[in-house]
């Protein structure tokens, strides 16, 4: 990913905003990960005769545009469904500022490289006041920092997930060069903790 | 040193650490449905690696199948389908697929073939995959990137959580189901208020759960944040190890899977299990519940300040007004099932509310058992007779379906549904189905009804 996230952020206010919501299951039904920008946020942004719905902030101007979201406390909570990932990530969305992310969600955004810093909520109420400005945000991984026209806001973020983002890398590959960790790990567990599933 | 039981049950799993503060955790057993598995194989067959051991996996079909048939509800669901089969057999992994005796939704079909046990470490690309907790087991969902991981390295990158303990003491009150427990948790704790931690249920309340409701409470601590729940192994859990296909064929015996006495919980909750009253939820976060006695709530009245937040965009999109008594709410569909509450002993507490009645008229309900094994226990108990007598649907086929409404079961924009499920998000059964959570007893009380009422009155 890129080391700075620079663009403009869209207030999303709402608290437990759901992975059903980002989304709606009729988009879940695929075997791929593409095709999924159309799905992100549907209900929301479209009504059920696909009109636009002038009442979401990404279908108005300047946000229509944004890269950034500023959202609501617990955002990502219920199901794991990666989908909300990949859909936010294909219609363009790279960092998501608030306070405080569900667990799988979290886990499902670093794998894609999708930013999450978390603030207070007393920044979170700054940072809505500013993105609802039209406010151009600018996000750096690497420094922990969101700078909106010289104004700083320090952000949190594990030193794990911060390298995951500023590497890039594919946490499988990575993972299978510990092969001899888990070679030796398996064969300290006895026969008994070895599942085998009837097939 | 002390330990919680979550800190053993991770200490038992880690591989290795890593540079960057994560580590490496062993995966004993992994489960797989067919619609946030496909993306995972695919990413396999890119990079070109196998799956290091596929007798530790197992996969259903659940989510997408229609329980009307066997039949695929349409081609894109068939395709999920037979993608998941394809994969399975590619790979040599078991797979109770549709027509399968054994086959129904995730986290029924594991307890009931054996496949949970104190010590062991699941993951599932599911959040509810916390209902092993119930056996004091480590259980939590994973997204699909995870799940390529644990095929190829049957480990996962982890981070230790915090620990929280819920002490639920005393007695509850005759009608009061664990499900009550675990929504009157969520009320208090919030959605999300336990994000980041591991929560671990402790007191009388909890200890005197029956296996099936035990998971009922593991099940929906995601529903708080949690990434994992846990209930320390006791002779009730000992007792529900035995008689599966599994049983027997493997355990954990390296500890103790409890909590030692005077370890130390980053959180200790507590609630008085007298307190607890059949609860419903009014609005479209599992935190926002009152009462079946209560009335809706207004932004005056007492409720946890993260529910306060989306109060109103919350009654307008449940069409529900401020100060509205509950039992006023009339719905139009009941429906009983999920992985929360379909197992054997929900619906016997449904059929005993719904013995000698009939739903009122107009009601929709639909009753999914579980698994096929469910289904086939309760028709040999006489409880199909019971629901068909009362006016439900039985389905001859298990899974979700209402519950998330993936497959040919969804309701209507405005459609008020009695939901035994486990998420009353906006547009989760259906886009602008209204769905009120509640225990499995309080939905066949309500189908009788044609309105939410006090399954107490029904004794």
């Amino acid at each position: 990913m890129r080391k700075t996230i620079k663009g403009i952020a869209a207030p999303l206010p709402l608290a437990n905003v759901d992975t059903d919501v980002i989304m709606p299951k009729r988009f879940l039904r695929t075997i791929t990960r593409e095709g999924l920008a159309a799905g992100t946020f549907a209900d929301l942004r479209f009504y059920n005769d696909n009109s636009l719905r002038q009442d979401f902030v990404l279908n108005q101007e300047p946000w229509k545009a944004a890269n950034i979201l500023v959202v609501g406390d617990n955002f990502g909570c219920g199901s794991s469904r990666e989908h909300a990932v990949w859909g936010l990530r294909q219609m363009g969305i790279e960092a998501i500022i608030g306070t405080s992310f569900a667990g799988i969600f979290f886990d499902n955004a670093r794998k894609n490289g999708l930013a999450l810093p978390i603030i207070t909520s007393e920044k979170r109420d700054l940072l809505l006041k500013l993105s609802r400005n039209g406010k151009i945000f600018s996000v750096s991984v690497e420094n922990k920092i969101v700078d909106i026209d010289g104004q700083e806001v320090h952000f949190m973020m594990d030193d794990a997930t911060q390298t995951a983002l500023l590497e890039g890398r594919d946490d499988t590959l990575d993972s299978l060069k510990k092969s001899e960790a888990i070679d030796a790990f398996e064969n300290s567990m006895s026969l008994k903790e070895k599942v085998s599933v009837i097939k | 040193m002390t330990r919680t039981l979550y800190d053993k049950l991770v200490d038992a799993h880690k591989v290795c650490d890593l540079s960057d503060g994560d580590m490496l955790i062993y995966v004993d057993f992994h489960i797989m449905n067919e619609y946030t598995s496909p993306q995972a194989f695919s990413g396999l067959e890119t990079k070109g690696l196998k799956v290091r051991r596929p007798e530790a996996h197992l996969a259903v079909v659940d989510h997408v199948n229609a329980t009307r048939s066997v039949e695929a509800p349409d081609a894109q669901s068939k395709l999920l389908i037979d993608n998941l089969e394809s994969n399975c057999r590619k790979h040599n992994i078991a797979f109770y697929g549709l027509g399968d005796p054994r086959q129904g939704i995730e986290h029924i079909v594991v307890p009931e073939q054996g496949l949970a046990s104190p010590g062991m470490l699941i993951a599932c690309g599911d959040s509810h995959t916390t209902t092993y907790g119930a056996f004091g087991a480590l259980g939590f969902g994973i997204g699909t990137s995870e799940v390529e991981h644990v095929l190829a390295t049957q480990t996962l990158r982890y981070r230790r959580m915090k620990t929280m303990r819920v002490t639920i003491d005393g007695d509850v009150a005759p009608g009061v189901t664990a499900k009550d427990i675990i929504m009157k948790v969520v009320q208090v704790i919030g959605a999300g208020g336990a994000n980041g931690f591991a929560v671990e249920f402790a007191g009388s309340a909890i200890r005197n759960l029956e296996m099936a409701g035990r998971m009922t409470v593991c099940n929906m601590a995601v529903e708080l944040g949690a990434r994992a729940a846990l209930i320390a192994a006791d002779k009730v859990t000992q007792n529900a190890l035995s008689g599966h296909a599994h049983s027997g064929l493997f355990e954990y015996l390296s500890e103790t899977w409890e909590t030692d006495p005077g370890a130390a919980f980053d959180q200790d909750i507590t609630i008085a299990g007298g307190d607890i009253e059949p609860l419903i939820t009014w609005g479209t976060s599992p935190d926002q519940s009152v009462p079946i006695t209560g009335t809706v709530p207004s932004t005056k009245s007492f409720v946890s300040p993260k529910a306060k937040a989306g109060l109103e965009r919350a009654l307008t999109y449940m069409g529900l007004s401020a100060g509205q008594p509950i039992q006023s709410i009339t719905i139009d569909t009941a429906f009983i099932g999920s992985c929360t509450n379909s197992r054997i002993e929900d619906l016997r507490q449904a059929a005993d509310v719904l013995r000698g009645r009939k739903i009122a008229t107009g009601i929709k309900a639909i009753v999914v058992p579980g698994s096929a094994m469910t289904r086939m226990k309760a028709e040999s108990e006489g409880l199909r007779e019971i629901f068909e007598a009362a006016g439900f649907q039985w389905r001859p086929e298990a899974g979700c379906s209402m519950c998330l409404a993936m497959n040919d079961d969804v309701a209507l924009d405005g459609e008020r549904v009695a939901s035994s499920t486990n998420r009353n998000f906006e547009g989760r059964q259906g886009r602008g189905a209204r769905t009120h959570l509640m225990s499995p007893a309080m939905v066949a009380a309500a189908a009788v009804a044609g309105r939410l009422v006090d399954v107490r009155d029904f004794v």
